[in-house]
């Protein structure tokens, strides 16, 4: 089954650029350690999700690609026809001249109703072209203009007019110390929004995206592109092609469904973060090698003790021993180290995973008292491996990671608020819809 | 792609303009080598096929045939605008789009803005409707002006009020140059503080440039290039000093070289709007960010480096140079020490190879030392272009909402006191039509106020930053509300596990209670009618 993008704002474009690439990069530029045959299958199922084909041959995204000024697109659209391997439909973009001006209220209540239609057009001309639909990619920023405003907007709508298709938004938490100065504004406007109409949000930071950037590929000078091609490979360990059981061969039919249902239980938590093991620069992975053992202990400990990447984990933080901290119990003064899961995801790919053993992942002490581990936590398993890594896995969890960062978030938020600022000349709807949702 | 208009206002404004078209011209040149007219040259250029007699010639893509620039130039006297059109880039403007006197103002704000005013109000309006018409998408207009003298200040300021009635969505930044302490117009205290009150008022940005710093600036330079001082050499193209391969020869007058920063200034602003980058800023988000109260718009700008270096691999350490220099008072282009003073909020915009770790790093690094407002603690705006300026392999922007635009404030009030208090060349300025003294008196104190407001932000300097105890509703309810608009309490009610009704009853009261104690007067009313809204509903839970 299909997903369709919509890449909406600088953000989301240059992104989903790199999450097409890499998409594909995967699947065909790399023998994946298994047989031809299992190779084919899986280069066609990746195929089917994401692209569709053309009489050229050549693929095209299953995407829309949406912004308020011309730039960001103009240089998408190149940078993926240059390629050669892949490209995006002619038709398939939508922008404006003038930008959001990093203004939330300009991006979800003058653009999104003024371009409703015509968005929501492209969006439509999309699905139709899949067979079968399974749900939408929606890629934004939450500190800009038109990522967030217009991005809540266009989740909304989505939510109206296809109720039955899953929505999954890739959010970019920005960095803590400010890329836009109105950045919690935006951030706290969007997230209130979307968490009434999306499905799923899988949250994305970018302070440790770079991080891993810095740190594990040892990159000197770290540009956006090195940190959007990070968070592709996160998307693509998950995204990829996965089998639906235990022992059949046949590749998962739809991914989005399934990984809602596992990690999405309860429509009040649907927070989501992806961390993987192993990443490395290419230079580092040809001389190293993994164990799943290892490697599932160091991420089961990035689980606990909340680390994004498997240098510098806190290997004191144990889950507690007598059952869980009661739910009322939630102080944020106090340090919050063990992190609580609500439900995870862990997919293996590459050689020997028959034999990992997750055993660790289903400690109830890891889990919230009224799930229990049998259906908080499941495995995927996949022979073929991805992009280069002979053995990797991925943990997608719902868990307390984002209550710190959140708590910072709003925390700014309000204190720019309550001292009476105004945000600019032109923005007395800013303030009011501000009100409004810091209350909630 | 959006377009830009520069109206260029007196024999000051005009003169930066000029060079700034030069440049601007250069830049393009560099840029552009297909000699295709796209869409980053639109922003400043027409293209016309000048065949074509009168106003139709525009043409929106292909090849370039004849750039005309978007700008309308405006003087009450005829020696710079002749001058202008004599020189070699007369071609380079529309012959419709300029309004010039013979008399000039007489360094009388008055005679600009209530004489001049009135008299050119509609050619003036025309020009300036006819290019926005040729603006597929017109975002902002710049106006360059001085404010010490008679038509810059007052015509320039009397244009602003006409733009915000007419073009009420177009976003005005203006560049105004201030009156350095040895100015040699004695009236400009006067003309400065009449034009201030105007700023204050209509402009949406303001940009304040004094020439003595520029002068201490191209000093600087010039002392290094002669010294040869640690093997900096100045490129011969760089477009900061010098003119060879412009269209003006002519380099012997001090002020080129500062018109020259001013132009370098303007172009650096627009240029993440004009060009790609991996984050792009455009004019609109410069006032969202950096203008947290709609008076306090006044913008400290800094250019970074001054001078290029031989090697176009810059190590790191170079790199970061440039970074710290953007926060020295020495390269300010105003007369003003940002770094000990507060800061409301700052951009960094970098040109050319610079990445976002390098931009973070420097922040990091710089951050400690710089003092921000309380409730702006990462009060930072950061954009990424691709493209260098010509001649530079980076570059960076710095600009500056920051407090220490009050002294140069204060000294103006000082100054124009001086003169005020025993009358000094008042009369010229009474004897206009239109001119009262409650003009000045009015004036004065929109300055003072102003300057209040920054003194109250200094005044939060060193006082520690509390937390403002915050909302918290612990338990949410569906609230069919109908309570006034502002408050749209809007909340879902969960029980997670238990559904005592007990315990969610303590749980709303206790959130009724939170809502009542927050800091805000103004919010109390509304607090209260919330209460009063849900009591039904809060009776309705125990039933």
């Amino acid at each position: 089954m299909s997903i369709v993008t919509v890449q909406l704002g600088q953000c989301g474009n240059q992104i989903g650029f790199e999450v097409f690439d890499a998409l594909l990069r995967d699947s065909h530029s790399f023998q994946g350690l298994c047989s031809k045959r299992e190779n084919e299958a899986y280069q066609t199922s990746c195929k089917e999700r994401f692209f569709s084909e053309e009489e050229s041959g050549v693929p095209i995204a299953r995407a829309v690609l949406v912004d308020m000024e011309p730039k960001v697109i103009n240089q998408t659209l190149s940078k993926a026809a240059q390629s050669g391997r892949w490209k995006y439909g002619q038709h398939a973009c939508f922008c404006q001249k003038q930008g959001s001006g990093n203004n939330w209220a300009y991006g979800y209540s003058v653009h999104g109703p003024r371009h409703e239609e015509s968005i929501m057009n492209l969006i439509q001309k999309e699905v139709e072209k899949c067979d079968s639909f399974s749900g939408f990619f929606i890629i934004m920023s939450m500190a800009g203009g038109t990522g967030s405003g217009l991005g809540a907007f266009v989740t909304q709508n989505l939510q109206d007019q296809y109720p039955n298709s899953l929505k999954m938004n890739q959010i970019i938490w920005p960095y803590g110390t400010g890329e836009v100065i109105v950045q919690n504004y935006n951030s706290v406007l969007t997230l209130s929004h979307l968490y009434r109409s999306s499905d799923a949000l899988l949250v994305h930071e970018n302070d440790a995206v770079h991080k891993i950037c810095a740190k594990l590929m040892n990159i000197k000078q770290i540009s956006f592109s090195d940190i959007n091609q990070v968070l592709a490979h996160q998307l693509g360990s998950v995204f990829q092609p996965t089998y639906s059981a235990e022992s059949s061969f046949h590749y998962r039919r739809n991914p989005l469904g399934d990984l809602m249902e596992h990690l999405v239980p309860h429509p009040e938590f649907k927070m989501l973060s992806v961390r993987n093991i192993p990443h490395m620069s290419e230079d580092s992975l040809a001389y190293s090698t993994f164990t799943w053992a290892g490697l599932l202990k160091h991420l089961r400990q990035m689980l606990i003790s909340n680390a994004k990447m498997e240098e510098g984990i806190d290997w004191q933080v144990r889950p507690p021993l007598s059952g869980l901290p009661p739910l009322g119990k939630m102080s944020l003064s106090k340090d919050l180290h063990f992190n609580t899961s609500i439900a995870n995801l862990v997919i293996l790919r590459g050689k020997d995973v028959q034999s990992a053993d997750v055993e660790g992942f289903k400690d109830p002490a890891l889990y919230t008292s009224w799930l229990e581990p049998v259906h908080a936590f499941n495995v995927w398993k996949t022979q073929r491996a991805f992009s280069k890594y002979e053995k990797s896995a991925v943990l997608v969890s719902n868990s307390q990671f984002l209550v710190k960062p959140l708590d910072m978030i709003v925390k700014k938020a309000w204190n720019m608020f309550a001292s009476k600022k105004e945000c600019g000349p032109r923005k007395n709807e800013l303030r009011a819809l501000v009100w409004a949702r810091l209350k909630c | 792609m959006t377009q830009s208009v520069v109206v260029q206002v007196g024999q000051c404004g005009n003169q930066i303009g000029c060079c700034f078209w030069d440049l601007a011209l250069r830049e393009h040149a560099a840029v552009n080598q297909k000699g295709i007219y796209d869409e980053a040259i639109s922003s400043f250029f027409r293209n016309v096929d000048t065949r074509v007699v009168g106003d139709g010639g525009s043409i929106s893509k292909g090849k370039i045939c004849s750039l005309k620039a978007r700008a309308v130039l405006i003087d009450m006297e005829e020696g710079v605008v002749n001058e202008i059109l004599q020189g070699p880039l007369r071609d380079v403007f529309d012959m419709n789009q300029l309004i010039t006197d013979i008399s000039g103002s007489g360094n009388n704000w008055a005679v600009g803005h209530k004489v001049f005013g009135s008299l050119y109000q509609d050619q003036l309006l025309e020009k300036l409707r006819k290019s926005a018409e040729h603006c597929d998408c017109l975002q902002c207009f710049f106006i360059i002006h001085s404010m010490g003298g008679g038509t810059g200040s007052g015509l320039g300021t009397f244009l602003l009020k006409m733009l915000e009635d007419e073009f009420p969505e177009v976003y005005r930044f203006v560049t105004s140059i201030y009156p350095s302490c040895e100015d040699d117009v004695i009236t400009s205290p006067y003309n400065s503080i009449l034009a201030m009150k105007e700023l204050n008022e209509h402009a949406d940005c303001v940009l304040p440039i004094d020439n003595q710093s520029l002068f201490d600036i191209i000093s600087k330079i010039d002392l290094m290039v002669n010294s040869g001082k640690l093997g900096t050499t100045v490129k011969p193209k760089s477009l900061v000093t010098s003119s060879s391969g412009a269209l003006k020869k002519c380099h012997k007058k001090p002020f080129d070289a500062m018109n020259n920063i001013v132009a370098n200034l303007l172009l650096n602003l627009t240029s993440s709007a004009r060009f790609e980058g991996s984050l792009n800023m455009d004019l609109n988000e410069i006032s969202m960010n950096l203008v947290p109260f709609p008076q306090l718009h006044y913008l400290v700008s800094s250019l970074t480096p001054l001078y290029t270096l031989a090697d176009v691999n810059i190590p790191p350490r170079r790199l970061d140079q440039m970074f710290s220099d953007a926060f020295s008072k020495d390269h300010q282009l105003l007369q003003a020490d940002p770094k000990h003073s507060l800061y409301l909020a700052c951009a960094l915009m970098v040109r050319g190879n610079v990445q976002i770790s390098d931009l973070r790093r420097n922040i990091e690094r710089l951050k400690p030392s710089l003092q921000f407002v309380s409730w702006n603690q990462e009060g930072w705006k950061t954009s990424l272009c691709s493209i260098p300026p010509v001649g530079h392999s980076h570059s960076l922007l710095a600009l500056a909402n920051n407090t220490c635009v009050k002294p140069t404030f204060m000294e103006l009030k000082e100054r124009f006191m001086r003169l005020y208090k025993k009358k000094a060349h008042l009369h010229h300025y009474l004897q206009v039509e239109g001119m009262e003294e409650s003009c000045f008196t009015e004036a004065v104190s929109s300055l003072s106020a102003l300057i209040q407001e920054y003194n109250q932000l200094d005044a939060t300097k060193n006082v520690p930053v509390q937390d403002l105890p915050r909302l918290s509703i612990a338990v949410s309810l569906t609230l069919p509300c109908q309570c006034s608009g502002v408050i749209s309490a809007h909340c879902n009610l969960h029980c997670l596990g238990s559904s005592d009704s007990s315990a969610s009853a303590s749980q709303l009261l206790f959130s009724l209670v939170t809502l009542l104690d927050i800091p805000i007067p103004h919010v109390l009313e509304q607090a209260v009618h919330f209460v009063a809204c849900t009591r039904h509903f809060f009776f309705q839970v125990f039933q």
